[in-house]
């Protein structure tokens, strides 16, 4: 199959193998130690694990958009930024 | 508690994942791809990084147009939000007007984008047009293809006359599932109408407008046809809404690296705000 009209490259093919595989240890983590149903965090949301991860991957992407936005090139503060506030959200949020 | 598993199910599922990866998720793909790449065509790409990010985020052009966007967003629900819920309370309640009200206010929701923007494009002409002639023959200079007001003026009509029956129907519905024991009551306390609406209907028609409000926002966030039929973005860039200057700027520039990553912030813009309000409308029902 010619997948040459997607253009793929490496880098973006990493960020979907690791969107994928997020999801997969999700659904693994949740298989070995149940524990996703709702839980009310410090933003009064009920949230579940997945939510969680959605909550994270959005802010994130906008953590890196302002990031390049205001700063520019390179993105390892923004990359900092966001795994200290994916922590933050799946342990307070 | 012991759950029934049947995890077979989980195949039923499939025939849906396929379809929502054949339309949404490998076209997505593609945007990504492209969004990080430059082309000349024949499918030859260069490798950019995230330049085309940094180019539209500090772009004043793409600043200029999400403005715009915003703004005419802004317009649109502040009007059709109250409006629709002020038609909503005064159709009537039972009798065969509600079905005469019903079919009036969904015709304009039946009209086509292209033919809507073309028929208040004639409309609002100012020398032919019905409405432009009017504007014009009570002494004030209107030209929807000259004057940035007038072009702005004319389509946040359209959009007012387009889609505020949505917000009537759907704040009719919501007003018509208040079951008629809380007006009585209302009644027997001796409170005005203001009162009633304050404490009763709106209450009773909050998940509803949320509805409306987030379809409002999005079909408004992303407007394009009728727009550019009325006034194609025009005059100057006045009316160029960020669909408008993204299709400029993919197919009429054939920048589809810049066009890429313009539609990635869109997506994301609109992804956060349907998630603010889905969470909303979920934590309402919650409680």
């Amino acid at each position: 199959m010619d997948l040459s009209w997607m253009a793929w490259t490496w880098p973006t093919a990493a960020f979907f193998i690791f969107i994928a595989l997020a999801i997969s240890c999700m659904g693994f983590w949740e298989w070995r130690r149940p524990g996703g149903d709702p839980r009310r965090g410090i933003l009064t949301l009920d949230t579940t694990r997945g939510d969680r991860l959605f909550i994270t991957i959005l802010g994130s992407a906008f953590i890196f958009l302002a990031w390049l936005g205001i700063m520019g090139t390179p993105l390892w503060g923004a990359l900092a930024i966001s795994l200290i506030y994916g922590f933050c959200v799946f342990r307070w949020v | 508690m012991n759950k029934t598993t049947y995890q077979k199910a989980w195949f039923f599922v499939l025939p849906v994942v396929a379809l929502v990866a054949f339309n949404a998720l490998i076209p997505l793909m593609t945007v990504v791809n492209y969004s990080v790449q430059e082309t000349f065509g024949d499918n030859v790409f260069f490798w950019e990084g995230v330049k085309w990010f940094e180019d539209v985020l500090n772009s004043e052009r793409f600043h200029a147009s999400l403005l715009r966007q915003l703004m005419f967003t802004g317009i649109i629900l502040a009007i059709e939000i109250p409006l629709g819920v002020a038609i909503a309370l005064t159709m009537p309640k039972k009798g065969p007007w509600v079905s005469v009200c019903l079919v009036f206010m969904a015709m304009p929701l039946l009209i086509p984008w292209n033919v809507v923007g073309a028929m208040w494009n004639i409309f609002a002409l100012p020398d032919i047009g019905l409405l432009g002639h009017a504007i014009n023959g009570m002494g004030i200079e209107y030209n929807f293809t000259r004057q940035p007001f007038a072009a702005w003026f004319t389509t946040v009509l359209m959009d007012v006359w387009h889609w505020t029956s949505l917000v009537v129907l759907l704040a009719y519905a919501g007003l018509r599932s208040i079951p008629e024991d809380y007006y009585q009551a209302a009644k027997i306390d001796g409170a005005k109408p203001w009162a009633v609406f304050l404490h009763i209907q709106l209450p009773k028609m909050k998940r509803v407008l949320t509805i409306a409000i987030l379809l409002r926002f999005m079909d408004s966030f992303m407007i394009y046809t009728e727009p550019f039929v009325l006034t194609g973005g025009g005059p100057g860039n006045s009316t160029t809404f960020l669909s408008i200057d993204l299709v400029k700027v993919a197919l009429g520039q054939f920048d589809l690296g810049p066009a890429a990553a313009m539609s990635l912030i869109y997506f994301l813009i609109v992804l956060l705000v349907c998630w603010v309000f889905y969470t909303l409308m979920m934590k309402d029902e919650d409680q």
